[in-house]
């Protein structure tokens, strides 16, 4: 909301800076965008007069013109805008002098330009004659006529006085942020109330009563029926006769300017103006138009076509509530006006319409024509009935005032359930208790009696009565923040709650927290990624039709098909994040990303989809292999207390390469997967370089994560070591033999390791050579030779037996 | 004899000096002290001597014994310690060679930045709540006492599954269940991922993450919630920094406000980086309405609270003056590792 500050000190006489006006505004409640002091940045531009133009002798396009600028003999000035004549008033920046821009076909400069005499031709040129843009108003406000060439000023001026004098632009313009509560606050009247508040000065209401008024009424010149009240609470105009178009006078245009409405005509203007003051959208319409002399309000019939003033046809519904005359529709109520009713140069009699259109009615029309106009986003806040018959008023008022037109006497105005004021009750002790600061019952009545509500002491209570605008305020906590705000935020105290509760940290939470440090420990880089995807990566990784991971939970507005469902799996959006980083030239990356995927069908009951936790990890780069991440992954899990997993090779995962891929099993399920990506995806996502990846079920993990550590003994016998290599089929997998050891070393095997694997000219082609070193200990003696050679010869009998393992000489 | 042993001794030390390596100590050792060496030939004819002179000289040959061996260890001593360095010289290496670095990894900023607002809440009592990302519209909305037409509900803002389920536009939905299962008196955080249909640049993402804040029980003030804010914002950002807390408008706070914190690029002066005000939002937070209280079926009587919440992409961005909130998504590993 764009508020002139000279145009809001014309309702109340608040005498303070602007640095100050604007503090205590934001502390009261009134958030400021910016602030823009029009004219900071023009200096020495003062008003011309056109005393005589001639053509330029060397250029046909340019004109020499001599003006007088109040001093002396009149100046040169070489200009390119034809629309200049003589004895035109404009505004002419002199040598030296400052202009804000942009100038012509530039960008505009931080602080202005400054503006030098020069020569233009072969002809001196002693400033610059100015148009609006220059002089910085921006070309959305700028009148029509106005917008090309130079800016000729209306009325008779003294040649040489400052622009900023003549014109009074040196306005100071803030920009509040309305918060939806407060549509009151859209209009001058309404920030002028919250002004008067903080600032403890009267607030002066606008003149509404015409002294003028012909005897016709507008009663003989229109009937109106409503006939959907539910959707129009009111319906009010007045006629006014003898309609004289013209431009508006400056400081009218001037003030719809700096809030940032661009001026029309003294008729349009004054609808605007007051829509402004007060907030109620006016419509103005050409009475000769109104066929019938009647109107009536009353939703469309399906499909039928209305031209609306933009000139747009559009196609209406039954839900759309219209204004019809006696033939057909005129307006879309609270949305826009129709083309064949509009104002033209020559209409001469009008009638004025305010009326209050029911909110979410012309929310609705508007969303579904996809137009938006001030007047509707006005009426979808909402609007107090009570403001539409002071805004009729007011308008005619401003006709009379600026002798545009006759308002005739009486008005239509049909309100069968007139809004009255509210009253409400609060309790003193209530403040207290909610703000944490003792306050008196006169305080409370001060502060909401400056926001123009009346007060009535009942002992330990207050009964208020509101404005009818502050429609916001429903119930006793409303005013607590009323109070709140003008007693000061910044005057409450700082305190810390009485009670002491303990923070806690689910077990989960504590999981999560475990695995990310261990994977940071492990040189594992966290990412993430969006919740949403494009249901296309389930075809990039291959999933099988019926796999569920392509059951997605998805958007219906999403804003494009990369981000429409959301995600089941992880690892697309970490091979996408890999890619991009390959393409990017970095050698090589570990990461891993902890989040959620989202699942349908657990529940059919379910109103909202199950979502799950799962970790994806991957790796490139040089030193990287299908061992390094199952390394990461072994000790992950290890820290977690997941000890002992098995890796069972897996072929028929399309995501990975089937020989190069295994699930983790924990206790007979699979907790997750780990393999290199397989060619095709790794094709489709391209990964210029091998990539490894795993997911885990975290979500299934919760349950197994047992990491409560105790203590064991440290050993106190030696151990006893046994190392030897044996020669097996290339087929056989280390993780069998290793489990075959286990089963035959009986309990005094401490630990087995794998510590060579060698293929070569020492063995024969289709075997590999295997190397174990065996720990033997027992907890409670030294052991002996013989005992630890016997159990050694049992496991190799067994390796030879179950496996044809060779032992190999060592 | 006795002359000739004197003439020994001066004859080793001599030599002694000239021997260059403790290979030419052992060798004067072998010579002097040996089996065969002079020292013992000479105590080995000792035996034709009679008992009086054997005596005498037999002092004088201990003598020179003692004398012989003190100078060879000594010497011998010398002569390893120079080895000993010599060795280790051989062994020097350049330091300013590179470390093998085995390379942590980083935390994601947004966990780092979560992390530390969790820590700070931590302190004050607040436990960690979650919720689920796809919400009910009545979590998100109705039960935070949103009217039934308020902008922020249309699908240009929030994203749908069907007419009841949206992506969370907010964390506060974690409100409504931690009224729903838990009794006052309540203190928690949410941390979580939210959504809305904002088009991805520089300030803007359609996913972005919040912590909510939530404190219920008997005697909670709006003093409390600047007290506790204050002190959030004093551990986060330096305990120098001032907060300011303006009214402002949420459907489920009442009052409501938002908190800024004084610009810590120019120190509350007004530069280009707080838009020259001197302050810098942080959050919006207020005193609970009593609708929602009324949701869980709190008296709110008894009770009162406040809430607050925070995009923690804002805070990470300002925190590490990064100016571009697609990098945080982007995952590039020179982003995320700058935060090891």
């Amino acid at each position: 909301m764009l508020v002139p500050i000279r145009w809001l000190k014309s309702y109340t006489d608040m005498d303070v800076s602007l640095e100050v006006f604007c503090e205590r505004m934001v502390m009261s409640g009134s958030n400021i965008e910016t602030v823009e002091v029009f004219g900071e940045e023009i200096e020495g531009v003062v008003v011309g007069k056109i005393r005589k133009i001639e053509p330029h002798p060397n250029a046909d396009r340019l004109l020499v013109a001599q003006v007088d600028v109040g001093a002396g003999e009149p100046i040169q000035i070489c200009t390119g805008a034809m629309n200049i004549f003589e004895g035109a008033f404009v505004p002419v920046a002199l040598d030296g002098s400052r202009v804000p821009g942009p100038l012509h076909g530039k960008e505009k400069v931080e602080g202005g330009e400054i503006i030098r005499a020069g020569e233009l031709r072969g002809l001196v040129s002693n400033g610059m004659m100015c148009n609006c843009t220059e002089l910085g108003f921006s070309d959305k406000v700028v009148p029509i006529k106005h917008r090309d060439g130079i800016w000729i000023l209306d009325g008779e001026f003294v040649p040489g006085t400052d622009i900023i004098q003549a014109l009074e632009l040196d306005e100071a313009v803030v920009d509040f942020e309305i918060t939806p509560n407060r549509p009151d606050c859209l209009s001058m009247v309404g920030m002028a109330r919250e002004a008067a508040a903080v600032f403890g000065t009267a607030l002066r209401y606008p003149e509404t009563d015409c002294s003028k008024v012909s005897a016709e009424q507008t009663g003989d010149h229109i009937r109106v029926a409503v006939d959907n009240q539910d959707l129009c609470r009111r319906f009010t105009g007045r006629v006014v006769k003898d309609i004289r178009i013209a431009q508006s006078p400056w400081w009218l245009q001037h003030r719809l300017i700096s809030a940032g409405m661009r001026p029309i005509n003294n008729i349009v203007d004054i609808t605007n103006y007051v829509m402004l003051e007060y907030g109620q959208p006016i419509h103005a319409y050409d009475l000769r138009h109104i066929r019938g002399g009647e109107i009536r309000v009353d939703t469309a019939t399906e499909g039928e076509i209305f031209t609306t003033l933009d000139g747009q046809e559009r196609s209406l519904t039954t839900d759309m509530l219209m204004i019809r005359d006696a033939e057909g529709p005129i307006g879309i109520a609270g949305v826009m006006g129709g083309l064949d009713s509009e104002i033209r140069d020559d209409t001469s009699v009008i009638f004025v319409e305010a009326a209050n259109f029911s909110g979410d009615s012309v929310r609705a029309t508007s969303k579904k024509l996809g137009l938006r106009t001030e007047a509707s986003s006005r009426f979808e806040k909402g609007l107090d009935p009570n403001l539409a018959a002071q805004a009729c008023d007011r308008v005619c008022y401003l006709i009379e005032m600026l002798e545009a037109g006759t308002v005739l006497s009486g008005s239509v105005d049909l309100y069968p359930e007139p809004a009255n004021p509210k009253t409400h009750e609060i309790r003193i002790s209530r403040m207290s208790h909610v703000l944490g600061v003792d306050l008196t019952g006169e305080q409370i009545e001060g502060y909401l009696n400056a926001l123009e509500m009346k007060t009535e002491r009942l002992e330990d209570r207050i009964r208020v009565m509101p404005p009818t605008v502050r429609m916001d305020l429903v119930e006793e906590v409303d005013y607590v923040e009323e109070v709140a705000r003008m007693y000061g935020y910044d005057r409450l105290p700082m305190t810390l709650p009485r009670s002491h509760v303990e923070s806690v940290r689910t077990a989960n939470q504590m999981i999560r927290e475990t695995a990310k440090n261990t994977l940071m420990g492990l040189g594992v880089n966290e990412i993430q990624t969006y919740s949403f995807v494009s249901p296309k990566t389930v075809e990039k990784i291959g999933l099988s039709p019926e796999d569920p991971a392509r059951r997605f939970v998805t958007l219906l507005n999403p804003l494009g098909e990369d981000t429409s469902v959301m995600r089941t799996m992880l690892l697309p959006n970490m091979l996408e994040v890999l890619s991009r980083n390959m393409a990017r030239s970095i050698e090589g990356m570990r990461a891993y990303e902890l989040g959620n995927t989202f699942w349908v069908g657990d529940d059919p009951h379910a109103q909202l989809p199950t979502e799950k936790d799962v970790l994806c990890a991957a790796l490139y780069g040089e030193q990287e292999s299908f061992f390094t991440l199952k390394g990461i992954l072994t000790e992950l899990l290890s820290v977690l207390g997941i000890e002992e997993s098995d890796f069972v090779a897996e072929t028929g995962n399309a995501a990975y390469h089937p020989g190069r891929c295994a699930n983790i099993v924990y206790r007979g399920a699979v907790i997750g997967t780990l393999g290199q990506i397989h060619p095709t995806v790794a094709e489709a996502y391209d990964l210029t370089q091998t990539v490894y990846a795993a997911d885990l079920s975290f979500h299934a993990l919760y349950s197994l994560v047992d990491m409560d550590k105790k203590y064991e003994p440290l050993p106190k016998y030696p151990a006893m070591k046994r190392d030897f290599a044996m020669v097996v089929e290339e087929q056989v997998q280390v993780g069998d033999l290793e489990k075959e050891i286990k089963a035959h070393a009986g309990d005094l095997l401490e630990a087995v390791k794998l510590f060579d694997i060698y293929r070569g000219n020492q063995v024969a082609k289709g075997s590999k050579s295997v190397a174990f070193s065996l720990t033997y200990r027992a907890k409670d003696r030294t052991l002996k030779e013989a005992e630890v050679n016997e159990i050694n010869t049992r496991v190799l009998v067994a390796l030879k037996e179950a496996h044809h393992a060779v032992l190999r000489e060592m | 004899m006795i002359e000739k042993l004197r003439q020994m001794v001066e004859e080793a030390k001599q030599k002694m000096d000239q021997a260059a390596s403790l290979a030419d100590a052992e060798g004067l050792r072998v010579k002097y002290l040996g089996k065969k060496g002079e020292l013992t030939e000479i105590l080995r004819s000792m035996g034709s001597l009679p008992p009086e002179e054997r005596k005498t000289l037999g002092q004088a040959a201990n003598t020179a014994r003692s004398q012989l061996e003190q100078l060879l260890n000594e010497n011998m001593e010398r002569f390893r310690q120079m080895e000993k360095a010599a060795e280790l010289s051989a062994e020097t290496i350049d330091v300013t060679e590179p470390g093998q670095v085995i390379p942590i990894g980083a935390k994601h900023l947004l966990t780092i930045t979560t992390d530390e607002i969790i820590r700070v809440f931590s302190g004050m009592g607040f436990s960690v709540s979650e919720g689920p990302e796809v919400e009910t519209v009545f979590n998100n909305f109705d039960a935070l006492n949103s009217p039934p037409n308020h902008p922020s509900r249309d699908m240009t803002d929030t994203f749908y599954i069907s007419e009841d389920v949206l992506l969370r536009t907010q964390t506060s939905p974690v409100q409504v269940r931690t009224l729903l299962s838990q009794k006052p008196p309540i203190k928690v955080i949410a941390p979580g991922r939210c959504f809305r249909c904002d088009t991805p640049d520089a300030t803007h993402s359609p996913m972005f993450q919040q912590v909510e804040g939530l404190a219920v029980d008997e005697g909670i003030t709006m003093s409390d919630l600047k007290g506790v804010l204050d002190r959030f914002a004093k551990s986060l950002f330096g305990s120098s920094e001032k907060t300011r807390f303006r009214p402002h408008h949420f459907p489920f706070t009442e009052p409501s406000a938002e908190m800024d914190v004084s610009c810590f690029k120019c120190g509350g002066k007004g530069c280009r980086f707080c838009k020259g005000s001197g302050w810098i939002e942080i959050m919006g937070c207020g005193m609970v309405h009593p609708n929602v209280l009324k949701v869980g079926g709190v008296d709110t009587e008894r009770y009162t609270g406040f809430a607050f919440g925070m995009g923690v992409e804002r805070i990470a961005l300002l925190k590490y003056e990064v100016d571009d909130i697609r990098l945080i998504y982007e995952n590039d590993a020179r982003f995320i590792r700058q935060f090891k």
